[in-house]
């Protein structure tokens, strides 16, 4: 490869992956970001530095050896890259677009103390979608059998990782999920122009080829229990439920005509296909001033949606500080390209309707930031009197979301914490039920997809550990 | 995917559907629901499960042609499949030994109280039933609630079967003669809220069924948000069933509409559609 100096390769400025024009894509749902091409995909891997001791792996929740695949794509082995990635992470073209990198590895990339971190994120997309694109996607096979089976209830990030692990070490995988669609919030929650659809097909494909069998509307808790599972003769259960019970903010007039769940609005349009209705039968609906309240994920999807709907205006209401928003950077800036407008230090006090129950303003208060909270961030503090109105006939409501409790509230002797949280083994993954295993935002009351992943392979290996142990099975985890 | 066994119109734009489902046949209890989608671009939408076989894993369902999808059901023929069939969901009816209970039935609801009304009669309460329709060919499952309860009382408005009048008028002539324990009530929202409004100061136990908008059925949207007794409750995980005092029948009712516009379009375009391809074949 071309023998660049650490000095000539910091001197390489960071691409930026070419988009679609705010003014453009705030009118369809095409994807924003159109990635690197293969001349900026190469340059831009040139640009790390092959520190000896890469602090940017360490920032992986599921450690890809990045400077590996970096190299890689410097020398123009952009399949053997796909490879390396694949080592690690089974969703390299989602977790290329939907990570928070600039909290994981490039936060953690030594050049970016000085500048701007390598854009890990835009080059693991690339191979990706390189490989996705080539038709020489190396297929995984499944492993030798085990004659062990495992069950796993939801096939969001977590249960698709799991799913994925297991069956590569032999074990018989069941899917179960409750939807008709498998993916959870990638596919119900994350847009099509952050996510399009067919990215996800085509990395579930994977599961297909691993023989792992899938169950549709399969609600656990409901149609099956836990209990019923194992009697089925299944040696151990990975639940990968998520959170998915969205929180609301108790204050009156929340059930009116007009205000959404950010999870409503967003499965009304991504699963369903709400912006094709009536060719899909599934409606929404919306008036001039759409509000999403919060500053996460949703809320960013929830008004980046809005926007494609081309309402008079979306105001996005956060009760803390543009520094306190936990969305992604990428996201917030992306809104406001978008035309998204913000008011911070703002709070919902109370939904107000017309007689007919439709939502017509929302009365808001001003807050201060105080001392940090137990988040670390500044308390929000109402300023007495500072009560005005935004006029609204639609509101999103995105505030997060509490664990659902079909499942977990159905299996005796489950531990939760108090706020209904699945309580495990952070080494094992394992939670008080004896081979029952859980992962994701199960178990965290909602983080990231890469950490769902993170989380659902230390649950495999402590899946296969528990077989091993269970059953005497001679077979080592090879995955690692 | 989910085939129909059997088909039958049992009143006007009224079908009753056999269907195989044996997931959920193996687990149902009385008051409980389903979610179906009839195809790729369909909407998910509630039904009260009115009957179960759990050896042939079949599930009965009525169905009300109302709007589009509703439409869409009523015109799928026995050998047709749904694409989606999901549950059971719900909380179950609370059964237990109430002494006289009275079930209240209006449209598909007339159907769905038969289940319960024979888990009840099983814990030894006496059991009425009453149900009501405009008129006597609109009345459903009229003669199997006959054979299963202790006694049925049947109104119409006009007069043509039963007593005339509304399921109210004889819901307070039961009252009037003995005393009752627990109402469940399943319908049209304006029936359940007369029922309420009747036994509330009577201070009887009520128990209403309600039909609001969901989309998954399992908690995680929120589309089925109902105020009860001043709170927020999801309709397809607390519910549907919840105490009668206790509703916001208005709030409930603007939901229930938040689409009604939209639906109407759809309709209209479908049954065009349908029109169209019955002329071209
Ligand atoms: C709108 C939105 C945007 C987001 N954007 C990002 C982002 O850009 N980047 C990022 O890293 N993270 C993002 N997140 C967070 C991320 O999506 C989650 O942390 C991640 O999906 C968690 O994965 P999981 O597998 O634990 O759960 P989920 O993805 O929630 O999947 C759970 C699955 O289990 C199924 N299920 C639930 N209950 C049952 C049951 N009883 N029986 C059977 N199946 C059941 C569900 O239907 C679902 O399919 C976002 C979240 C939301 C809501
Ligand atoms: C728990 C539960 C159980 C149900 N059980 C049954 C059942 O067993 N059989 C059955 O036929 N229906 C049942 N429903 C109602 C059924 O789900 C709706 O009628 C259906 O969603 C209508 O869809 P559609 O597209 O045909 O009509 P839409 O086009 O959605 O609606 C057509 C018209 O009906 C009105 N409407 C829609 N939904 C309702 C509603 N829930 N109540 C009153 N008016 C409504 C609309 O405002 C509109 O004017 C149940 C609902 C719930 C929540
Ligand atoms: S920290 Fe940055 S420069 Fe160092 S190996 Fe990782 S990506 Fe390359
Ligand atoms: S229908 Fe979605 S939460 Fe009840």
């Amino acid at each position: 490869m071309s023998g660049l100096s650490i000095k000539d390769r910091i001197k390489i400025p960071r691409h930026k992956a070419p988009e679609q024009p705010p003014e453009v894509r705030s009118r369809n749902f095409e994807e924003v970001c159109l990635g690197f091409g293969l001349e900026e995909a190469k340059e831009e891997a040139l640009r790390c530095i092959e520190c000896p001791k890469p602090s940017c792996v360490a920032g992986c929740p599921v450690g890809i050896d990045i400077p590996r695949f970096v190299k890689l794509v410097g020398e123009g082995a952009i399949l053997e890259a796909a490879h390396v990635l694949k080592e690690k992470n089974i969703l390299p073209a989602i977790c290329g677009r939907v990570c928070p990198q600039e909290k994981q590895c490039e936060q953690s990339c030594v050049i970016g103390k000085r500048g701007e971190p390598v854009s890990i994120g835009k080059i693991e997309r690339f191979v990706a979608d390189f490989e996705r694109l080539s038709g020489r996607v190396e297929l995984p096979k499944p492993g030798a059998s085990t004659g062990c089976s495992v069950a796993i209830v939801g096939s969001g990030p977590a249960g698709i990782t799991g799913a994925f692990e297991l069956a590569r070490l032999g074990h018989r995988v069941t899917l179960f999920e409750a939807m008709h669609k498998p993916g959870g919030v990638l596919y119900y929650g994350i847009p099509r122009f952050r996510l399009p659809s067919d990215v996800i097909e085509s990395e579930l494909k994977a599961l297909e080829y691993l023989g792992v069998e899938i169950f549709k509307d399969a609600v656990i808790g409901k149609a099956l229990s836990i209990e019923d599972i194992f009697k089925m003769g299944y040696d151990s259960i990975l639940l990968g439920t998520g959170a998915g019970l969205p929180k609301m903010l108790g204050i009156p007039g929340e059930n009116l005509v007009g205000v959404y769940s950010a999870n409503e609005w967003l499965t009304r349009l991504n699963l369903m296909r709400a912006d094709l209705f009536p060719d899909y039968a599934t409606p929404i609906e919306y008036g001039k001033n759409i509000v999403v309240i919060g500053a996460g994920d949703a809320a960013m999807d929830g008004a980046r949606t809005s926007i494609r709907l081309q309402p008079e205006a979306v105001t996005l209401v956060y009760r803390r500080s543009r520094a306190e928003a936990p969305c992604r950077v990428e996201e917030l800036h992306h809104a406001e390209e978008e035309g998204v407008k913000t008011r911070f230090l703002t709070n919902p006090v109370r939904f107000i309707g017309d007689s007919h129950y439709k939502l017509k303003a929302i009365e808001v208060m001003e807050m201060a930031l105080g001392e940090p909270d137990s988040s670390g961030r500044r308390r929000p503090i109402p300023i007495e009197g500072s009560n005005w109105t935004i006029e609204c006939d639609t509101a999103i409501i995105a505030l997060g979301c509490d664990i659902n409790p079909l499942v977990t509230r159905s299996t005796p002797g489950l531990e939760l914490t108090k706020s209904g949280i699945v309580v495990v083994n952070t080494e094992t993954g394992m939670s008080s039920i004896p081979g029952l295993f859980a992962a994701g935002d199960v178990i965290t009351g909602g983080s990231t997809v890469i950490s769902a992943m993170g989380q659902a392979k230390v649950a495999a290996k402590g899946i296969h550990d528990y077989l091993v142990a269970k059953k005497g099975l001679r077979l080592q985890y090879a995955a690692v | 995917m989910f085939q129909i066994f059997t088909r039958q119109e049992i009143a006007p734009k009224t079908v009753h559907l056999k269907i195989e489902a044996p997931l959920v046949a193996r687990k149902v209890q009385p008051g409980q629901f389903v979610i179906v989608r009839v195809d790729e671009k369909g909407e998910r939408i509630p039904l009260s499960i009115c009957g179960f076989d759990r050896e042939a894993g079949t599930l009965e369902l009525i169905v009300q042609a109302v709007g589009r999808t509703s439409h869409e059901i009523y015109d799928l023929q026995a050998g047709d499949s749904f694409l989606d069939v999901v549950g059971p969901l719900g909380v179950p009816t609370h059964a237990e030994k109430f002494g006289t209970c009275v079930l209240i039935g209006g449209g598909y609801g007339s159907g769905a109280i038969l289940p319960m009304g024979r888990k009840l009669k099983e814990l030894d309460n006496k059991v009425y039933g009453i149900v009501g329709a405009r008129t006597k060919e609109l009345l459903i499952f009229a003669d199997r609630l006959q054979a299963a309860l202790d006694r049925l009382f049947i109104t119409t408005n006009d007069g043509s079967a039963g007593m005339q009048g509304l399921v109210t008028d004889a819901l307070k002539a039961i009252l009037d003669d003995e005393p009752v324990h627990y109402v469940v009530a399943v319908g049209p929202v304006p029936m359940m809220r007369a029922v309420s409004d009747m036994t509330k100061p009577l201070g009887i136990p009520t128990m209403v069924s309600l039909n609001t908008l969901m989309v998954d059925g399992t908690g995680m949207c929120g589309a089925c948000r109902v105020t009860v007794g001043g709170e927020t409750r999801f309709s397809c995980i607390h519910g549907p069933e919840f105490s009668g005092h206790d509703v916001d029948y208005d709030e409930l009712v603007a939901r229930q509409r938040m689409y009604a516009e939209k639906e109407r379009a759809a309709l209209e375009e479908y049954l065009k559609q349908k029109e169209q391809s019955l002329c071209q074949a």
